[in-house]
């Protein structure tokens, strides 16, 4: 018997006998439960299942409206430390990308083909290394920036959603130390509820292999719990929104 | 008296009596409290989000055969290969296997839990090959050789003196006390690594049944270095780690933060759902997952104890134990201490060599009401020294009870025994603490209360 069988039937074995439902402090044994019959897992992914739909009602509260949804943005950005800017118009953004190029003497920027990214990458006009069709990491590993689309700002937890897909891969969010999140202020959305749903309707069933929230540039606490940001991954995460 | 519980009292004597240590642990833990409540606060009812979340892991095991044919089909149909383990030999012998069909010499390493329960780094090293650990805390460990101290925080026992003389020795950095400038020598030693490793080596902290995905959560970025840059990944995961649906993450996730270190979102959170998929830029050409029994399914056996395969390891049950604050992480012996693991340790190693570590607890109750999906943690203790009373009973401290009964139950021998407490009070006095004195366990570090001559009984008749 394969190693798969053996588990499998340990776990059935196992769920011969039924545990209490958490809160319920019912005695343990007796008959398996049957609210949820096999079958049900498929009555569930139809959406009926009420667990995963409750978590709205007790997550952090977001506002309705788009300004409200923008301020719990900024101010989520703000306290984890990324550049959170909105921009009126892409002329404004590209003037500000420019500053910041000036600002910290970007010599080579790393990045993907895609609507605002490549816009991006005209405007700050130094040499590009482009993942699209592969790329060589120790060339990236030498970029001052990783400028990418992205698939979602999420104003509940002031993070940002990018995938392989939408972001040029799985590298070029973490390896240069600048991360360039380029996104449209119709990308925001409300809560993590909200977008979970949007990589399903956007993706399902063919996801990206990576998926990823990137909440804040990468941290860590591991020395005496101090907070030092660029663990591993991008000391600043700047997210310019038009 | 067992060499575990031999060593589980010295090891508890030895950092009780550093001050030190725990005033630093307990500065440590103080402040994660307060980030903590203010991130439970945000949440519009922490409690129901409780309840919610233990409701869906009761689910997720209640089905976990149905959840985990349902996760590995959708992982096999991206192109990701499954193996599974019944125990850590044939955990250590699938991973080994996987390393040596690709001539691999590094590996690069994220932080897992279930790699240090089958010691896989010693297993890969003694094979002769390069493993490093690139989660800053575990690097820190490993290069002074020790286990991880706390789940989450795995070097939280060091200053950052400590950690300087560490760097200095083992890396050849200049020394240094910034906590930023020790981060950065270690970013980058590890640069390198990721580009030159040829594994990369992950954990997982929630298996998606439903879309057939890994997520994986993490601070630093190092996890999604080590799963972007190696040609091959390798995912150890225990079977128990199954969630029905991928919007469940969207409650998981925050209350994972929360719980574990009072954040509202930890930094990276990221689904895996198959190796590098066509028209995609990189990403490793093969994704190994390893499916982890271990006696997950002679925990899942016992319906009383079952919700302890609900824990998420957030550490949350750690950081509010008046005893892990006192004892320390090292001090258990074990690859997951405090609370959480004083009632699965039993389960996986032995009731009998480990049962000791059930009566290293006051039964406040701080973990149960810690705990983000609601495990029952302290009645789990005393359930675990019930069934090791049950199954190797002590004839001496059985003999006591009994003793003891005879005597509460007879008013004659109850008054008889309080009038001999009374007046050998003095001798014991002499011999306190010593060999000679019966009440040695407790008076070695305490005083016995004094015996007054009317009791309650005797002041209640006479009262006026």
């Amino acid at each position: 018997m394969s190693e798969r069988k053996k588990i499998l039937a340990r776990i059935r074995e196992a769920l011969q006998t039924a545990a209490p439902r958490p809160g319920s402090h019912a005695e343990p044994g007796g008959k398996p439960h049957t609210g949820l019959t096999p079958g049900g897992i498929a009555a569930r992914s139809a959406g009926h299942d009420p667990a995963a739909s409750e978590a709205r009602r007790w997550l952090p509260k977001v506002g309705g409206s788009f300004e409200e949804q923008l301020a719990l943005f900024a101010q989520n950005a703000a306290d984890l430390k990324a550049n959170f800017q909105l921009f009126a118009s892409w002329q404004d953004l590209s003037t500000a990308l420019g500053q910041l190029r000036d600002a910290e003497n970007w010599q080579r920027v790393a990045s993907h083909q895609a609507e605002l990214s490549s816009q991006a990458c005209a405007a700050l006009d130094r040499p590009v290394c482009w993942t699209d069709r592969g790329y060589d990491v120790l060339a990236m590993e030498q970029c001052d920036a990783g400028v990418t689309e992205c698939d979602a700002l999420i104003a509940q937890t002031g993070s940002v959603l990018v995938t392989s897909r939408s972001a040029g891969g799985r590298a070029l969010s973490v390896l240069p130390p600048h991360h360039v999140v380029i996104a449209r202020r119709s990308q925001l959305v409300a809560d993590l509820p909200a977008a979970f749903a949007l990589l399903q309707a956007k993706y399902a069933p063919e996801f990206p292999s990576m998926m990823s929230f990137i909440t804040g540039p990468s941290r860590t606490g591991d020395i005496e719990r101090i907070l030092v940001l660029g663990a591993h991954g991008p000391k600043k995460l700047t997210i310019f929104c038009v | 008296m067992s060499t575990n519980v031999a060593q589980f009292k010295a090891a508890a004597g030895r950092v009780t009596a550093d001050t030190r240590q725990r005033q630093f642990i307990r500065t440590a833990l103080g402040n994660y409290e307060i980030a903590r409540d203010r991130r439970k606060a945000a949440f519009q009812s922490w409690e129901s989000a409780r309840q919610t979340a233990a409701t869906t892991k009761w689910r997720a095991i209640n089905h976990l055969d149905t959840h985990l044919e349902q996760l590995v089909a959708k992982l096999e149909a991206r192109g990701t290969k499954v193996h599974w383990a019944s125990n850590g030999v044939q955990a250590r012998e699938i991973i080994l296997g996987i390393v040596a069909a690709k001539q691999a010499r590094s590996i690069i390493k994220s932080k897992a839990m279930t790699s240090e329960e089958i010691h896989l780094n010693d297993a890969l090293e003694k094979a002769g090959f390069e493993v490093v650990e690139s989660d800053l805390g575990e690097f820190i460990v490993q290069l002074r050789g020790e286990a991880p101290y706390h789940i989450v925080f795995p070097s939280m026992h060091l200053t950052r003196g400590q950690i300087r003389e560490l760097f200095a020795k083992e890396l050849g950095s200049t020394s240094t006390d910034s906590p930023e400038e020790l981060t950065m020598v270690a970013r980058r030693v590890m640069r390198h690594k990721y580009i030159t490793a040829d594994i990369g080596f992950t954990g997982g902290n929630f298996a998606i049944a439903e879309t057939g995905m890994i997520s994986i959560t993490e601070n630093e970025g190092n996890a999604r270095l080590t799963a972007a840059l190696p040609k091959t990944m390798v995912t150890l995961i225990g079977i128990e780690k199954v969630l029905p649906k991928l919007e469940d993450l969207a409650l998981f996730l925050p209350m994972l933060a929360t719980a574990g270190a009072g954040q509202p979102l930890t930094c990276y959170n990221t689904m895996y759902a198959g190796p590098r998929q066509p028209g995609e830029a990189d990403g490793p050409e093969e994704w190994h997952v390893v499916l982890l029994d271990n006696l997950r399914t002679e925990l899942l056996a016992d319906p009383e104890q079952r919700d302890a395969l609900h824990c998420i390891r957030c550490g949350a049950c750690l950081n509010v134990c008046p005893i892990f604050r006192n004892v320390g992480g090292h001090t258990y012996g074990t690859t997951y201490s405090g609370p959480v693991g004083s009632v699965i340790t039993p389960h996986l190693r032995g009731l009998q060599d480990w049962k000791h570590l059930s009566g290293a607890s006051s039964l406040c109750g701080a973990c149960t009401e810690a705990c983000p999906v609601k495990i029952d943690l302290h009645h789990h203790l005393l359930h675990n020294r019930r069934n090791a009373a049950k199954e190797k009973p002590d004839f001496l401290e059985r003999l006591g009870y009994q003793i003891f009964g005879i005597i509460a139950g007879d008013p004659v021998l109850w008054s008889l025994a309080k009038k001999v407490g009374w007046l050998t009070q003095p001798l014991q006095r002499l011999v306190k603490g010593s060999a000679l004195d019966p009440a040695q366990a407790w008076t070695k570090t305490r005083d016995l209360p004094a015996q007054p001559l009317e009791s309650f009984q005797d002041w209640w008749r006479n009262r006026a």
